[in-house]
């Protein structure tokens, strides 16, 4: 398979990469900065996922050397914890571009390509900050409740041409979105979940590969470890 | 900077292509109606289209446009309109 994740210099995007050129796919990632991660297989473009010309070239790139696209892994995302009355409007403006203005336009440029295969899958990172309301996430949640709209609609807007569009909120993650999180309120996030343990990556791969392989099921989040 | 003639040759021959691909027959020129009221395209149809001939022109030119406009649904002013307001709207962009 073609597999393309946004996000790829570290964390859970790191790891899918990893895991993707594991088993003898394509990986095509990016970042705004640059990766230690090489592999005969893996091909990686510094670009921001937010600048329309950037991911454009990104896409066309891809079409001209590869021909087609299986899978998009939008991961690419920032988050900010932050009281309101104290979150900067750059902060805002960086949270709003890479989590929606990113997820849309690698959506819609990935759709472009799939659709002449009639197929493609593309999956989305939405949080659990969502539903659980999250305090000092305001802009990050918005941002993550958008990409569950976007996956609802663009789902619609896909599937005549054979893609499903779905989105994971992975439960509380050792990542560095939450490294600076104060461990008791990390502690009471878990405590919020139905299973009260921090999720691991090999289980986000989990529910990636459910919609890798599976055709019928699109426009969905999957909320894991309860909410 | 391309030339308006050749930007009209790509398009027609994306709308060729999509004839022979869709089993249609739609009459291309300039004055052919590619949105709203009097197009044989349905709004898949439009769509695919318009991402065929961004491709096309990225191919054929190594210019990487993005065939997006704010007036995009607009009866009125809408860029893709008609092939000849299409060929104005990229020969702006490239």
């Amino acid at each position: 398979m073609i597999i393309v994740i946004t996000g790829t210099r570290k964390g859970i995007g790191r790891y899918l990469a990893e895991h993707y050129l594991g088993q003898g796919h394509n990986v095509i990632g990016c970042s705004r900065d640059t990766t230690t991660l090489s592999h005969s297989k893996y091909y990686h473009y510094y670009m921001d996922v937010s600048d329309e010309k950037d991911v454009r070239k990104m896409f066309f790139g891809i079409k001209k050397n590869f021909g087609s696209i299986d899978v998009l892994i939008n991961n690419a995302g920032v988050a900010s914890m932050n009281h309101s009355f104290l979150m900067h409007i750059k902060t805002i403006y960086d949270i709003i571009d890479t989590n929606i203005v990113g997820t849309f336009l690698c959506s819609r440029e990935a759709a472009k390509i799939m659709k002449d295969k009639k197929r493609g899958k593309i999956i989305n990172f939405t949080s659990f900050a969502v539903p659980f309301k999250l305090e000092g996430e305001a802009v990050y949640a918005a941002s993550k409740a958008a990409v569950i709209t976007l996956t609802e609609v663009l789902s619609k807007e896909y599937a005549p041409f054979g893609i499903t569009v779905n989105a994971v909120a992975p439960a509380a993650t050792k990542t560095d979105l939450v490294k600076n999180v104060p461990e008791n309120t990390m502690n009471n996030l878990l405590k919020r979940q139905t299973i009260h343990r921090y999720c691991e990556f090999h289980e986000i791969v989990n529910v990636i590969d459910f919609f890798i392989n599976n055709d019928m099921i699109t426009g969905e989040t999957v909320y894991m470890g309860g909410i | 900077m391309v030339e308006k003639e050749k930007i009209t040759e790509v398009v027609l021959g994306c709308i060729a292509d999509f004839n022979v691909l869709n089993g249609t027959s739609i009459i291309a020129d300039i004055n052919t109606v590619l949105f709203g009221m009097g197009s044989e395209l349905d709004s898949i149809d439009f769509v695919s289209l318009i991402v065929a001939i961004e491709d096309k022109i990225c191919y054929e030119y190594g210019v990487v446009i993005s065939l997006t406009s704010e007036k995009a649904m607009s009866k009125k002013n809408s860029p893709f309109r008609t092939i000849g307001t299409l060929v104005d709207y990229i020969s702006e962009l490239v």
